[in-house]
């Protein structure tokens, strides 16, 4: 036993001290937080350079509809380019003044624009206009054209454009679905279905990333000490199958470690962040003052206010999530399926003498982890349907595929089948491959195949 | 008093046997030399004597004592193809692969010390395996290997990749620790490094022992009637009389006289009776039975067994 210790405390220190777990350990909080902080900044990043467009609209009918905000103002300067000459608007003038002038672009809307021709508006301007620029002028000119459409369309049937509207408001339905989880005690927890689905999602593709990186370094390492001999020395002092556990659990405690950094590092990166970001964020969104004014008749846009009324449901929806149930199963399956797949890795580093021979051994490891990935994503839209049901009772997939159904709530029955097989089939893994380990290691410059691995399996001894 | 003794020994792998019915006796503080061509089952029975794969048939006893884990900590095994992590320190692997055989840390770190003063090789400590040459590795290992002062050390081809100063520094080790005590088993290829140390033998053949025992005994079992001779006298006159009887196989000449080796032909005549003759025409400084060289009796034997077999 006292072996077994000194084997994981060695898997374990060197693979710390290793400069590519440092900057993994470093790098991905960074790029976790930086995932989960970007759309903060993108929102801070709201172009608030004021901006003057000048607007050459030859029907007269649109510059009503293109609202100013407080960083954009329209301008009507149809009535300098206008031609009577040639009855047209000059503007080839107009672009060519627009270097010198007051205006950020010239935004042309052709009398074709009426009909919603596509491609007829056009804004000329020396830098590219960002995106909620174009959204807002865009919307204002269709919600234009659809109004004309609308009172012609009145016209037609005769009646007036308010009763129109008030069939579009009848008509106009808006749902959106809560989920609400029934416990034990026949109570009712609210849940947001996107809650789950994102934590379902984080816990299956984690289990998967981690089996398979600290898989193959399991299988690395067992390929090291088989090529560079040190094995004979190793196992002249302790039995094989202490090594190939000691390497186990160490790589495992090497992984775990990660993970809590991980997990840590990414909170405190975060709310470091947010202290800093998020002050400003707050107010932008109290400040009735922002974009929204400006599309305030746009029913599309969410008002302030119903905006923190989603807020509020999605914090209720994140509490309502059972963490401790989440993170006990989360641990559980991580470890199990980590055990399950690190005693193959370490049977296929065994069975080879190279890194590159390791292919042909490979395929019975990959297929089920990415079969979970594959049925993880359907899982997601169906967590209770009999694909994911099964496939979360395989214990090759289990812990991928249980993972993304256990936000949604399982049934205890499920849980108890799931985890059983998982724990079963990885003490029969082990000790397979533990047979199987101890031949291999000691054997060397063999073209092994299958045939040649089950005969290995049936060595005495 | 027998310090390792293997009884009937058999081991199969699937479709072939590596070792059949092999039964050697390793006496105290004896340098035992396991000999024999390559794939003839050596690795396979050092292998089992270091509990690495059990025989299918047999016993191994060490001190009278079955074999068991107990007895891992009294025996050290420098392996044929040996390796170290590269890109650990010296000085933690050599901590580390000590401790699994089970030293004390303290302990380990105390003999390591002493051992690496010795060696002069103290700035090697904190070095990355993959820094030093394959020489230097290996002076490392062998450090490895003894440094829980086993009863029993096994090495298996100690001396190759090793330049001749430090063979030489290896086999002055060796010989020391035998003086301290501990048995030696070692396996090589390099006859000459058997007969300078080993004091019995044991060959091994297509998976059979076939010879086995004290060295000087074998040496002499497998003598033929050739003596070497230091002659100083008239060296034309003794060609005639040897003549029939006996063969002159070798001559180096000096002035007058020379060493030379000569073979009896007529079995009826003693050495007795060539000293006779060749002290008629001068003196002789040196008679003595010439023993083959291990390298002789080696291919002898096993191309013996080999041709009965085919």
């Amino acid at each position: 036993m006292n072996k077994i210790a000194l084997i994981i405390k060695r898997e374990y220190s060197t693979r710390v001290k290793k400069k590519s777990f440092i900057i993994m350990t470093i790098i991905g909080p960074l790029l976790f937080a930086a995932m989960m902080i970007a759309p903060v900044i993108l929102m801070q990043l709201e172009d608030d350079e004021f901006k003057k467009i000048a607007i050459i609209d030859e029907s007269g009918m649109f510059q009503e509809s293109l609202k100013n905000t407080k960083y954009i103002e329209f301008d009507d300067v149809s009535a300098e380019y206008y031609d009577p000459a040639t009855v047209s608007y000059n503007i080839t003038l107009a672009k060519q003044k627009l270097k010198d002038s007051e205006y950020y672009a010239l935004l042309y809307i052709p009398h074709t624009a009426v009909q919603g021709a596509k491609g007829s508006v056009v804004i000329y301007s020396y830098q590219q206009p960002n995106v909620g620029l174009k959204m807002h002028i865009a919307n204002g000119i269709e919600k234009r054209i659809e109004d004309i459409k609308l009172s012609v369309k009145a016209g037609e049937l005769g009646i007036t454009e308010e009763e129109v509207n008030e069939i579009l408001n009848v008509v106009n339905t808006n749902i959106e679905i809560v989920t609400s989880t029934l416990d034990e005690d026949g109570g009712e927890k609210e849940s947001s279905t996107e809650v789950a689905m994102i934590i379902g999602y984080i816990c299956g593709f984690l289990i998967y990333m981690f089996v398979f990186m600290y898989g193959s370094q399991v299988m690395r390492g067992v390929i090291e000490e088989k090529t560079s001999r040190i094995i004979e020395v190793i196992v002249s002092s302790v039995k094989p199958f202490q090594l190939m556990m000691g390497k186990i659990i160490g790589v495992a405690l090497v992984g775990l470690t990660q993970f809590v950094l991980w997990v840590v590092l990414t909170i405190a990166i975060v709310a470091g962040a947010q202290s800093v970001l998020l002050k400003d964020y707050d107010t932008s969104k109290m400040n009735p003052q922002t974009v929204n004014l400006g599309s305030n008749l746009d029913e599309n846009m969410p008002t302030p206010d119903e905006d923190a009324m989603k807020f509020e449901e999605i914090f209720k929806a994140v509490f309502a999530v059972n963490y401790f149930q989440i993170i006990a199963l989360f641990l559980f399956y991580f470890i199990g399926g980590y055990l399950l797949y690190a005693a193959m890795f370490a049977m296929v580093g065994s069975a080879v003498d190279n890194e590159t021979d390791t292919q042909q051994f490979m395929l019975p490891i990959t297929i089920p982890l990415i079969l979970g990935i594959i049925v993880m994503v359907s899982a997601i839209n169906n967590p209770s349907g009999s694909l994911s049901y099964w496939f979360s009772i395989i214990p090759f997939t289990s812990p991928i595929v249980m993972m993304v159904r256990v936000p949604f709530g399982v049934p205890i029955i499920d849980l108890v089948i799931s985890m059983t097989l998982l724990v079963l089939t990885f003490i029969f893994m082990t000790w397979f491959a533990a047979k199987i380990y101890r031949v291999g290691i000691l054997m060397y410059g063999k073209k092994v195949n299958y045939k040649e691995l089950w005969k290995w399996f049936r060595y005495k001894n | 008093m027998n310090v390792l003794v293997t009884e009937n020994i058999e081991k199969r792998f699937s479709n072939h046997l590596a070792l059949d019915d092999v039964s050697i006796e390793v006496p105290q503080g004896s340098i035992y030399g396991l000999l024999g061509p390559n794939g003839a089952g050596k690795t396979t029975l050092i292998r089992i004597i270091n509990q690495i794969t059990a025989p299918d048939k047999g016993n191994v006893f060490i001190n009278g004592e079955k074999l068991s884990s107990k007895h891992i900590s009294k025996i050290g095994y420098l392996p044929e193809e040996r390796g170290l992590y590269k890109k650990m320190k010296v000085g933690e692997q050599a901590l580390y692969l000590c401790q699994l055989k089970g030293m004390s840390k303290t302990d380990a770190l105390k003999s390591l010390k002493k051992w690496f003063e010795k060696f002069e090789i103290q700035s090697w400590w904190d070095k990355k395996v993959e820094e030093l040459s394959k020489g230097m590795q290996q002076k490392i290992q062998f450090i490895i290997t003894i440094l829980h002062k086993p009863d029993i050390l096994i090495f298996d081809e100690p001396f190759s990749g090793f330049d001749p100063i430090n063979t030489n520094i290896l086999k002055d080790e060796i010989l020391e620790l035998r003086k301290n005590g501990a048995t030696i088993i070692f396996s090589t290829h390099n006859m000459a490094s058997v007969e300078e140390i080993c004091d019995h033998i044991a060959l091994i053949n297509k998976s059979k022992l076939i010879l086995n025992g004290d060295i000087n005994y074998i040496r002499n079992t497998y003598a033929s009637d050739i003596f070497e001779i230091n002659f100083d006298g008239y060296f034309n006159k003794l060609e005639s009389t040897l003549t029939s009887d006996y063969s002159i196989l070798e001559v180096s000449e000096h002035s007058n006289g020379g060493k030379m080796k000569v073979e009896v032909l007529n079995k009826e005549m003693k050495s007795n009776e060539l000293l006779n003759r060749m002290t008629q025409f001068g003196t002789i400084s040196l008679f003595k039975k010439h023993l083959p060289g291990m390298n002789d009796i080696f291919i002898k034997v096993v191309g013996e067994t080999n041709s009965i077999t085919e």
